[in-house]
């Protein structure tokens, strides 16, 4: 029978099959672990006295609780309180006693989970991937089934290994075309959520196809399938292809030798076969896609920044425009800045840098607005600073930071200030997420940067050499 | 987990769509390494004023709705992140149960797994009670029915396994612990593939 590519992955983890009275049991081939949301797993742990089935499928790393800015001459981090640094030494001490990996503080691979997991080639085709994260869904680009689960069942996976699901539905979003010259995948990604809705994906794995996915990079259909969440989608999934070969080959975690040619033979099945059906189609034209970014207090409204903002269509769409200060009828475009930030597992990677770079090479941040560049993991930091990237950012008056969530989640110190409009690269705008009362527009890092550079939300077209405004 | 067959509470309504977990609990509380004690995080930037007082504009804060245990909230309640500090949050604040007509997925899971009775109703239903802030509901779990005050009723249905173990106070760790040998069986399996 025909299969989508869900299906396949899906099937292929099944250790017991669902009933009408019971969820599948599937197997869960690598579990990433950060310090938030699993110390409450380990306990439990304890509590019961149990142990890791398998800690050598577990990858533990330190982001959201820590600190971007280095140790002072005390040699003491910076942590926003001493229940932050209470909490980092806590998985430092749970990966101890548990004997799992971690890429802690003396890492040279430390970075976001969703970051520096693909980096190592941890994350493969065909795998599936939790985390307690949900943007756990940005592994679906390599064609794994990756999905974020609360700190209950990071505990079910730590003592089982497994997990008790049922089937999710399966929506295809065939994105048809090409973007148009300096649209990125942050544009389309915006786009899709504002097409379909905030809840659009709800009960569904999403599998993004088309001409133009295949032709997005690694990096941008890591972007992508990061905000398959925003939309509601349990998982996002790209299936692997050549592009996504050749970015994995010669990582440390991917299969070498012949075990890669074996491993390649393998994910080259991971195909929606022809004549297999979804439970829903969606098209969407990547030729329309422009310069995108939100309006209100959630993914799901986002609008092209040159067209007029809609009028609110009930109270909590008010209370969105309210809260954002943003006017029905006016473009987003234009609106006065206060932060910029680029960062986050949505875009915090190299090419996501250069970008930003790119915009503000022999430029200025404007006057009065603070911008933020944070990279997604130390090897983005180093490949970064090897490029001189961070003399771009700084010589235009942006903070470099180490990297870490920072920004994007605002619970390391990392925030703005109530009623401050920040653009930023990352992937939520819900109320108060940047810090209390502050604004957030959702963008692409070349919108971000071009938005510094103005003091204003503005078309990065018109900063980027090679694409005529 | 204690077993939950019933719940009996006058109503609170939040009808703000798309609640997200971040309104729930703010992110910059979760430096937190236990469950317990979120209740009073819980909607902290909605429910206090700048200077730690209650905010009057907050619908939890009316008098009406002090005590109460049932939450129906507008749609798509609990989307964004997957912090199971949420429904703890709800759960230490006094909340017991959320009806919506719409439940983001994660959240929804979280909340069974801690004995949060996360319900979906029809539109027509959920709009009703939208309407109908305060009344009196009694949940019945087993019989998946809601009584209303004038003696009509609203069905609903959970997911089978979630309301099997709400019923009977099921440790899902436990049942997966069960399978031990058919996880052992499956790995040897792939094992064997590869």
């Amino acid at each position: 029978m025909a299969k989508t590519l869900f299906e396949k992955v899906w099937d292929a983890h099944v250790v017991a099959p669902e009933s009408t009275d019971t969820p599948a049991i599937l197997y869960i081939d690598l579990h990433l672990v950060h310090e938030v949301t699993s110390p409450q797993a380990f306990s439990e742990l304890r509590e019961r006295g149990l142990k890791l089935r398998r800690p050598d499928r577990m990858l533990a790393t330190l982001d959201h609780s820590t600190p971007t800015l280095p140790p002072g001459a005390d040699g003491e981090r910076p942590y926003a309180n001493a229940e932050a640094k209470a909490q980092v030494s806590q998985l430092e001490t749970n990966c101890r006693e548990f004997g799992v990996e971690l890429h802690g503080w003396n890492s040279s691979d430390r970075g976001i989970v969703h970051v520096f997991g693909p980096e190592l080639g941890a994350t493969q085709p065909g795998m599936t991937i939790v985390c307690g994260d949900s943007h756990t869904s940005t592994h679906g680009a390599f064609g794994a089934l990756a999905f974020g689960i609360g700190t209950t069942e990071v505990g079910h996976v730590m003592a089982t290994q497994c997990l008790l699901q049922r089937k999710a539905k399966t929506l295809a979003i065939h994105v048809d075309g090409h973007l148009p010259a300096g649209i990125g995948a942050k544009d389309l990604i915006l786009h899709i959520i504002g097409e379909i809705g905030v809840d659009g994906g709800t009960g569904y794995v999403i599998e993004y196809r088309g001409a133009a996915i295949e032709q997005l990079s690694m990096e941008e259909r890591m972007t992508v399938c990061n905000m398959s969440i925003e939309a509601g989608a349990r998982a996002g999934l790209i299936a692997p292809d050549e592009t996504t070969f050749a970015w994995l080959k010669g990582r440390p975690r991917a299969p070498q030798g012949a075990a890669w040619d074996a491993a390649v033979a393998r994910w080259k099945s991971l195909r929606t076969d022809d004549g297999a059906e979804y439970d829903r189609e969606v098209r969407i034209d990547a030729s329309k896609v422009r310069p995108t970014v939100t309006y209100g207090t959630h993914p799901g409204m986002a609008i092209a920044m040159d067209k007029p903002v809609p009028a609110a269509r009930n109270p909590q769409e008010k209370r969105a425009l309210d809260y954002m200060k943003a006017e029905a009828g006016k473009p987003m475009q234009g609106t006065p800045v206060d932060v910029v930030f680029v960062g986050s597992c949505t875009n915090s990677r190299l090419s996501d840098l250069r970008e930003a770079a790119h915009v503000l090479r022999g430029r200025r941040v404007a006057d009065g607005v603070r911008m933020l560049v944070v990279p997604g993991s130390e090897a983005v930091r180093r490949d970064a600073e090897h490029e001189g990237l961070h003399h771009v950012f700084t010589a235009a008056g942006a903070e470099w930071r180490e990297p870490g969530c920072s920004m994007c989640i605002a619970m390391n110190g990392d925030f703005a200030q109530p009623g401050q409009l920040v653009v930023s690269t990352s992937n939520r705008n819900f109320e108060g997420r940047q810090g209390k009362g502050a604004r957030t527009v959702l963008a692409s890092p070349a919108t971000a940067a071009a938005s510094a550079v103005a003091g204003r939300i503005a078309d990065p077209r018109e900063y980027m050499t090679e694409v005529a405004a | 987990m204690k077993p939950i067959t019933r719940l009996h509470s006058r109503t609170a309504v939040l009808p703000d769509e798309n609640i997200d977990t971040d309104r729930i609990i703010p992110a910059r509380f979760l430096t937190t390494t236990e469950r317990a004690g979120l209740g009073k995080l819980c909607f902290n930037d909605w429910r206090y004023q700048a200077d730690g007082s209650d905010n009057p504009a907050f619908p939890l804060n009316q008098p009406q709705a002090r005590g109460c245990s049932i939450l129906v909230a507008g749609r798509n309640f609990g989307c964004g992140s997957s912090r199971e500090h949420a429904p703890w949050a709800l759960l230490d604040y006094g909340i017991q149960a959320v009806l919506c007509s719409e439940i983001a997925d994660i959240f929804r899971n979280n909340a069974l797994k801690n004995g949060l009775l996360a319900i979906v109703l029809d539109e027509a239903e959920h709009r009703w009670l939208l309407e109908h802030p305060g009344i009196e509901l009694s949940i019945d779990v087993k019989e998946q029915v809601i009584a209303l005050p004038d003696g009509g009723h609203i069905r609903f249905q959970l997911e089978p396994f979630a309301r099997h173990c709400l019923l009977n106070g099921v440790d899902q760790l436990g049942y997966l612990q069960h399978h031990a040998d058919a996880i052992t069986a499956y790995e040897q399996r792939v094992e064997k593939a590869a």
